[in-house]
């Protein structure tokens, strides 16, 4: 009877008006800042992050967790923010491109891809980065072969994917020779 | 650092760091306050009425300002032409919420506006509106019944020309093919969907921040169908996120999200869904019957070519699919046909390499059975059929550097060690197949005009109005100027994506980097002139009597040729002028003199490309483990960004060969996998080893700069090339693109 | 999406309690039910929001190992124990989404996903899974990732899940909670066929919620597989894969043999008593392609979907090759082995 429910609801679905008016305060580090917001249910972090925290570097490329282009670190794991309710951010830390590195100061991996050219449009641009900074965390990829599994949850339209795992396997060596010196 | 770089160093692109910052602003991403938010309500029939629209529940949503459809909508023009655009095909363009037809599924019905995008959003999803149905056909077969010759052109539409008698030669000649291709509807899906945001100034004018090849092209348009003045309309693109000729013609989400700020008076972003991305243009779903016959030694004796394209009933969208094949090989007899056919669907477009894409691809497969029948080695047939002239025109090219094309290509393939055989190549228990094909495009230069300006401490502004749709364009721009005024790239920005900026046609055609760099040039031309005449107001004129041709610019100097110890720094050039900017604004076009010799000379890039596969023939799965691209498209501005180009043209190459279908449901008249979880586009784990060959091809002919564009030539028959790669492999050839798996069991 | 009260729950008891009334959701990694809320297609109430239950651990049990509903795939897919002595799980995880979502997903989503049917997901289109009675578009319509087994006249939608496949040749057992109680429903009987009622997806009562899948206590880390097939060659759902366990004894000949399809059907399809058929033969292509025979026995296609039946007969051979000789799918190495 759970979907009977569900269709049922389709036809009453004028809202009540406690629903329509509710919002929930929430706190989360924010590119390391602490963040308290007032947010209702039914607004996705991608949304909030971009209207509202006017951080657009996070891009929405499908709303659906199809493309990865929204991709941002929770709590340093890389998650696709369109299919996250806000509310449901309370209490974690989130990093988006922003918070990965400045024009002034560059995450190594922004470096590497407009050193290899791993950008056509920028559009996929944060979300690869942001992806692949997780990827480097997470080290379940070493190889040119594992790097382009762990990366095909982040759509580039423009073709940019040799470049983009150069860019990324470059970082990978920097930083393991770094880790091991 | 004052060192100036040459046109072909190897450079990163000087909008890099925005990009991977996240602090490029593309569309729907400029704050203003007081936006509203517009949410799109689209049809569930492809045709018929709208009987009614009810809001009530919608009106509910707290925030909603306004349900605009087209009941209430505001006054809207009633003559086709207001709703033109520069590059719009025959017929007459469609008009969002103008009436209550329906005339393809998604359309366009209402637009929800409210103060938050949750509120369009949730508002939207409660609009109930009933239909009057009518029939309709978007059934390929079916609409093939109804295909006719566009009697009325589009701009640019090359018709293709017969020659000698091809039905006389194929029926005498011995060995033959004939075959009947199919290309799948394609969407251009740009990772960006299609946004605008309208700033609503209230002075009277407005500022759109739209998702465009074209901002002047959207000024003109939203002018005409919304009274005003071109000059009050500014549009500004300096990021777009992917179009790849999506943005070529200006979208509805624009006309919306500017039909609802003028009727409520306030600044409005409209975004496009996934899902709607999916309800406008397309690339045409295609047929293309092939028919080739040579002699016992494979010469080519007839080559007979017959395509029809989609297009929607409001508008005849054509592309040149034909002619290539014609134009590439040498052949006395040669014919083409083309036809357009009519179905229930928003109007097709151009989606990279428009026409070459489709029929390219299509006769280089006809072209790989042709050499097999033939007992020729694919390559071997093409090098034994070559013609070094345009053979449909019977016109010269200014440069045509193909053979070399094939030669590096092969070599760095290492084409030589195929075993001609299907089926004859193993790697483990996966077949291997090689495949070859041509590719070829047209290299264009378009009437183009930049203004560069110099500021006080000698800081160099290039400006113009054309788009950077991701391929560069701003990166070239700077190199030319570094290169023609001597000034470091570290001083030189640039300013595109604004109408108010000096002209340039819409982004498209691969013409962007011949026609900007060549205005460029003589715009910095220009100012060099200016910097050397003030450098002779500085004391002791170091440079005394040299004329410009007397000079170079290099390093942040002007430098005497005859003597290099004459020099003046740039910077002490331009204080001696007196003045705190010189500008000077050019502009470049093929001129009269151009146009002249586009009649009698052919202009085009080609590509030879390789491919490896290797296929599962049990489960049919296939992996494109190596392409290697040989481009020749004359001088290369920028190797880096260059090499990039092409990559993204192979890559899309490889999903329309493998991926690639919007499927259409001809019950209901709708695309139903519109999303990028059903229509599938290369990921990173189907992209492997892709090699990019530029080979010398000095064109002083094809225009000041001697470049001929490579937005598109790396996606032209790369598509053939997997498949004909792929019949290697397994012995099985496919006619109709993509080869998806089912098609190999 | 429609507007809908959000709650937050402290403890699994408030979450069934809260759970138990009208068309109430219950919200873990979201990646199926926000995508479904943004479509229109779901349109609950209230949410549930479960992400604070105590219910992400992985530990061993007596009987097996126990995996939290809420747990990721992500954790789940790359927990020691789970890639030791249930790679076969892991992979089949691994072959799924990308990793942003399988980072997010969870367990119990995962059971509960739903089809990916381009019709169930377009409002446009009349669905019996979205309104009962309605019609099933799909039935002539576009089926290429439509199921040959087990579909009705009502209903051609298949379950999408990789893991689940997985869990059906694990014996998998699936803990739910909710107001009469615990229960453990046996992965076979977990999801249902569509019939007549195909918004009837699984044999939860309402308001019931997944606590834990348990694993039993048995090793296939030897011969195994998850083989997929697809329309690229990662980040799709699968037109076909099979999951393979297997034991051989001493003498090489099959001690045991699960096999479970997916793609292909609304739930991982297993028949036992075909399995039985690969019980004490010699390892071989005859062997296998007369299991396969017997497998799809059942199978029906509309035009779009035809080609599975074949693809499936081969798969499942080639799946059992590849758990007899110990060589699993790699889900990075793209060659099928």
């Amino acid at each position: 009877m759970r979907m009977k429910a569900v269709v049922d609801n389709v036809a009453n679905v004028a809202p009540a008006a406690s629903i329509a008016s509710q919002e929930f305060p929430i706190h989360f580090q924010l590119n390391g800042i602490p963040v308290t917001a007032t947010i209702a249910p039914w607004v996705t972090l991608l949304d909030y992050l971009r209207e509202t925290a006017h951080l657009t570097g996070v891009k929405k490329g499908c709303d659906h967790g199809q493309c990865g282009a929204c991709t941002v670190l929770i709590d340093g794991r890389r998650m696709n923010s369109c299919l996250k309710l806000a509310v449901t951010a309370d209490g974690a830390s989130i990093t988006t491109i922003e918070g990965l590195g400045t024009p002034e100061a560059l995450d190594p991996l922004q470096r590497a891809f407009i050193e290899h050219d791993a950008l056509q449009c920028g559009y996929c641009t944060p979300g690869q980065i942001c992806s692949a900074r997780a990827l480097l965390r997470e080290q379940h990829a070493k190889t040119r072969e594992e790097v382009r599994e762990l990366m095909s949850g982040n759509l580039c339209r423009c073709g940019a994917y040799t470049n983009i795992v150069d860019a990324i396997m470059d970082v990978l060596q920097q930083e393991q020779k770094g880790s091991a010196a | 650092m004052s060192a100036s770089i040459r046109i072909g160093d190897s450079i990163s692109r000087i909008d890099g760091v925005e990009k991977v910052t996240g602090s490029a602003h593309y569309a729907a991403e400029y704050a203003i306050p007081g936006l509203l938010y517009g949410w799109i309500v689209s049809s569930d029939i492809a045709k018929g009425r709208v009987l009614s629209i009810a809001d009530a529940s919608a009106r509910a949503i707290a925030g909603v300002v306004e349900i605009i459809t087209h009941e209430n909508r505001p006054h809207l023009p009633w003559l086709d032409r207001n709703y033109s655009d520069q590059v719009a095909p025959p017929g007459s363009p469609f008009r969002a919420l103008y009436d209550d037809k329906i005339a393809f599924s998604h359309q366009p019905i209402a637009l929800v506006v409210a103060d938050t995008l949750e509120g369009a959003r949730d508002a939207a999803a409660l609009i109930e509106v009933t239909y009057e149905a009518d029939t309709f056909n978007t059934d390929f077969e079916v609409a093939l019944k109804e295909k006719f010759e566009p009697i009325r052109k589009r701009l640019g539409f090359w018709a293709p020309k017969s020659r000698g008698n091809a039905v006389k030669a194929f029926d005498a000649a011995s060995l033959k093919h004939k075959g009947t291709y199919h290309l799948a509807t394609h969407h251009h899906n740009p990772m960006e969907m299609h946004a605008a945001t309208v700033h609503w100034r209230g002075d009277g004018k407005i500022t759109v921040y739209d998702k465009t090849q074209g901002p002047q092209n959207v000024q003109s348009y939203i002018a005409a169908i919304f009274d005003f003045s071109k000059d009050d309309v500014r549009v500004m693109n300096p990021y777009v996120g992917g179009a790849f000729g999506s943005g070529l013609r200006p979208q509805y989400h624009v006309y919306l999200a500017t039909l609802a700020a003028k009727m409520l008076e306030r600044s409005v972003r409209v975004v496009m869904t996934r899902q709607q991305m999916f309800s406008h243009v397309h690339r045409p779903q295609a047929t293309q019957q092939v028919s080739l016959a040579t002699d016992q030694a494979g010469r080519l004796q007839a080559v007979m070519t017959e395509a029809t394209t989609v297009t929607s009933r409001f508008e005849h969208y054509m592309e040149g699919v034909c002619n290539w094949g014609l134009m590439n090989y040498a052949c006395e007899n040669a014919s083409g046909k083309y036809f357009i056919a009519p179905m229930d669907t928003y109007t097709p477009g151009d989606m990279r390499a428009p026409g070459a894409a489709t029929g390219m691809t299509l006769f280089e497969i006809a072209m790989d059975e042709m050499a097999y029948a033939a007992g020729v080695d694919p390559l071997a047939f093409r090098t034994l059929n070559y013609s070094d002239k345009n053979a449909m025109d019977d016109k010269p090219y200014t440069s045509k550097a193909l053979r070399e094309a094939y030669a590096e290509g092969a070599q760095k393939f290492g084409w030589e060690r195929r075993s001609p055989a299907p089926r004859s190549m193993h790697d483990g228990r996966e077949l291997v197949g090689w495949g070859m094909a041509t590719g070829m495009w047209d290299a264009y230069f378009m009437k183009t005009t930049v203004k560069a300006k110099m500021d006080a401490e000698g800081n160099l502004e290039l400006s113009s109005a054309g788009s950077d749709i991701g391929t560069g364009t701003r990166t070239v721009m700077a190199m030319v100027a570094s290169d023609t005024l001597g000034i470091a790239m570290d001083r030189i920005s640039v300013v595109l994506g604004d109408s108010d900026l000096p002209t340039s046609p819409v982004e498209g055609g691969s013409w962007m980097a011949a026609s900007t760099g060549a205005a460029v040039q003589v715009a910095c031309h220009a100012l060099g002139e200016r910097l050397l005449d003030a450098a002779g107001n500085i004391e002791g004129d170091p440079l005394s009597g040299a004329k410009i041709d007397d000079v170079i610019f290099c390093d942040g100097q002007i430098i005497a040729k005859d003597n290099p110890s004459r020099s003046v720094p740039i910077e002490s050039a331009m204080r001696a002028s007196g003045e705190t900017t010189l500008e000077c604004e050019e502009t470049a076009g093929p001129g009269v003199a151009g146009l002249l010799s586009m009649l009698r000379v052919s202009r085009n890039s080609h590509s030879a490309i390789f491919a490896e596969v290797k296929v599962d023939e049990e489960l049919g799965v296939v992996r494109v483990t190596r392409i290697v691209i040989a481009v020749a498209a004359g001088r290369i501005l920028n190797p880096r960004t260059a090499r990039s180009q092409i990559l993204g043209g192979v890559v899309m190459g490889i999903g329309m060969a493998l991926h690639e279908e919007t499927l259409m449901d001809t019950r209901f008249g709708r695309f139903m996998n519109h999303s990028f979880a059903e229509y599938h586009i290369p990921v990173n784990a189907d992209i492997d080893s892709i090699e990019v060959i530029f080979v010398n091809e000095p064109d002083p002919d094809v225009n000041p700069l001697g470049v001929k564009g490579l937005g598109e030539i790396g996606i032209v028959s790369t598509a053939a090339a997997v498949a004909n790669a792929i019949f290697h492999a397994t012995g099985k050839r496919v006619r109709d693109l993509p080869v998806t798996i089912d098609k190999l069991l | 999406m429609n507007r809908f009260a959000y709650v937050r729950a402290d403890d699994v008891a408030a979450a069934v309690r809260q759970g138990a009334s009208g068309a109430v959701k219950f919200l873990a990694g979201g990646t199926n039910l926000v995508d479904l809320m943004k479509e229109n297609v779901e349109q609950p109430q209230t949410i549930v929001d479960i992400n604070r239950l105590p219910l992400k651990e992985i530990s061993e049990v007596y009987s097996g190992l126990r995996l939290g509903a809420l747990a990721t795939n992500a954790d789940t897919a790359y927990d020691p124990r789970v890639m030791k002595k249930y790679p076969l799980l892991s992979s089949a995880i691994l072959a799924g989404a990308s990793p942003q979502l399988r980072n997010a997903a969870t367990n119990g989503g995962n059971l509960n996903q739903r089809t990916r049917c381009y019709y169930f997901y377009d409002l446009a289109t009349p669905c019996n899974k979205r309104e009962p009675g309605a019609g099933c578009s799909a039935v002539g319509g576009l089926t290429r990732i439509h199921a040959i087994l087990g579909a009705s006249a009502q209903c051609i939608a298949t379950h999408p899940s990789d893991m689940c496949v997985a869990l059906a040749v694990l014996d998998a057992r699936i803990h739910v909670t909710g107001a009469d109680g615990d229960r453990v429903i046996a992965i076979a009987d977990y999801h249902r066929l569509p019939g007549d009622e195909p918004w009837h997806e699984n044999t939860l009562a309402p308001g019931e919620l997944v606590t834990a899948i348990e694993l039993p206590d048995e090793d296939f880390s030897a011969h195994y597989t998850y083989l997929k097939l697809r329309d690229r060659l990662s980040y799709a759902f699968a037109l076909v894969s099979v999951a393979v366990v297997m034991r051989l004894d001493e003498g090489g000949s099959i001690a045991e043999a699960r096999v479970a399809l997916g793609g292909v059907a609304a739930k991982p399809w297993r028949d036992i008593e075909a399995e039985a058929l690969l019980k004490g033969a010699a390892p071989g292509d005859d062997m296998y392609r007369s299991f396969a025979e017997r497998l799809l026995a059942g199978a029906i296609a509309e035009e779009g979907n035809r080609f599975k039946i074949e693809l499936a007969r081969r798969a499942i051979v080639r799946a059992l090759r590849q758990a007899a000789a110990g060589t699993p799918q790699s889900q990075t190495d793209k060659r099928v082995a």
